[in-house]
């Protein structure tokens, strides 16, 4: 019967624990200040209360897998989410329900007087239950981190490899940022795939934004040529640093068989020579 | 036996490969070419690949073999329309097939073929349509 006493405590002063609960948010949490309203704040503890009074008569060892607990989950889920775009940190986050454990003991201790066996035996449910929530909690959180940090780098590998048509038959790949073996990847693949549905035969690879070449760049710019010149596309390299250059040829790196060019514009020029066609000024 | 078909243009030969290539398929290959070059002048061949979605070393040592036997029997090869997860794969292999001249499709290859026959272009390994 001691889950009925548990449902009782929560039922009869839930009010009171709100406050209380609200106070302890408050102290323990004073950065939560002008991120999260106070009517917000009122408006989480209550429906937490509610959902907690509504689960605790199942509450076994703490296991909050049932299905008695899904809407507390649930609940717990949207608010670890809208707490990580809100800004908060873990601990923060975490806080929220550790920081009904005082008040809820006290409403407790009230209840059960000098019953010392109720006492202990309550508290250590409750303790099992709403650190089992708090763990819930602070997953959820690390979750919906991960998927921000995983969309990110994925929109990030994206926007750095844009494949420009700059003219009939003329694509150019403008590189920014270090060139490691899983961009190398992308790049490579979206500028073949771009080859063939535009059937250009020249490709110029602008190599400016890559702020150091070392052995590892120059064999992964020099597959990428190898496998365009398979597919029947000429490549130039084209955005060559003086520092560059000379790191190229400190290195030894045969660059032999590939077109180099200081610079886009020159680039453009030669791969409109090879197309045929002319520009005049 | 399956058998690729090769095709006479007056003095050029096609060959398109629309089967997954196995080994004994690309010897044999190998064997009706050089026959059929030597049965009339022949002077181009163009082997178009762009239904090939598979490859291994072996076939990719294949076709590098064949452009050099052609060279030997006085036919200049083209590679057209390799497939990017082809090329990628060869690349990965370390086979970025040497010497063999290569277009984007037919049209650019039959061109590139003309031209390097009439001595405007010598082949070399940076030769492309």
């Amino acid at each position: 019967m001691a889950h009925v006493f548990m449902s009782n405590v929560l039922k009869k002063n839930t009010n009171e624990l709100q406050s209380a609960w609200a106070k302890e948010l408050a102290t323990a949490m004073p950065t939560g200040k002008g991120r999260i309203s106070a009517r917000e704040v009122e408006q989480q503890t209550t429906e937490f209360l509610n959902l907690l009074s509504a689960a605790i008569g199942h509450a076994r060892n703490g296991d909050i897998s049932g299905t008695e607990f899904k809407p507390i989950r649930e609940f717990l889920e949207g608010l670890s989410r809208s707490r990580v775009q809100q800004g908060f940190t873990s601990d923060e986050t975490a806080t929220f329900i550790f920081s009904v454990k005082k008040p809820l003991f006290q409403a407790i201790r009230v209840e059960a007087g000098k019953n010392a066996d109720v006492l202990a035996d309550e508290i250590w449910l409750v303790t099992q239950l709403l650190d089992s929530l708090g763990l819930h909690t602070i997953k959820t959180y690390q979750k919906a981190r991960e998927e921000i940090i995983n969309r990110q780098q994925r929109e990030m590998l994206e926007l750095s490899t844009p494949v420009v048509k700059l003219w009939d038959g003329i694509l150019a790949l403008p590189m920014i940022g270090t060139l490691d073996s899983a961009r190398t990847q992308v790049v490579m693949e979206s500028l073949l795939q771009r080859v063939v549905e535009t059937g250009s035969q020249i490709v110029i690879l602008d190599i400016t934004g890559v702020p150091t070449v070392d052995t590892l760049v120059a064999q992964h710019l020099l597959k990428t040529v190898t496998a365009l010149r398979l597919m029947g596309a000429d490549c130039i390299i084209s955005g060559v640093r003086p520092q560059i250059a000379q790191t190229i040829v400190h290195l030894g790196v045969d660059l032999q068989g590939v077109t180099t060019k200081a610079n886009l514009a020159d680039a453009l020029k030669l791969a409109l020579k090879r197309t045929g066609s002319t520009l005049q000024a | 036996m399956e058998r690729i078909p090769i095709l006479r243009m007056g003095e050029f030969l096609l060959v398109t490969i629309q089967v997954d290539m196995q080994d004994q398929l690309a010897l044999k290959l190998q064997d009706d070419l050089s026959n059929t070059i030597l049965k009339r002048t022949t002077r181009g061949v163009l082997i178009d690949i762009s239904a090939l979605e598979m490859v291994d070393s072996f076939i990719g040592r294949m076709v590098s073999d064949i452009s050099g036997i052609a060279k030997i029997l006085g036919a200049e090869t083209v590679l057209v329309g390799m497939q990017p997860a082809v090329a990628i794969t060869l690349v990965e292999l370390g086979l970025s097939l040497p010497g063999v001249a290569t277009a984007l499709d037919m049209e650019r290859g039959m061109a590139l073929l003309r031209r390097m026959i009439d001595g405007a272009l010598e082949a070399h390994d940076t030769v492309v349509g």
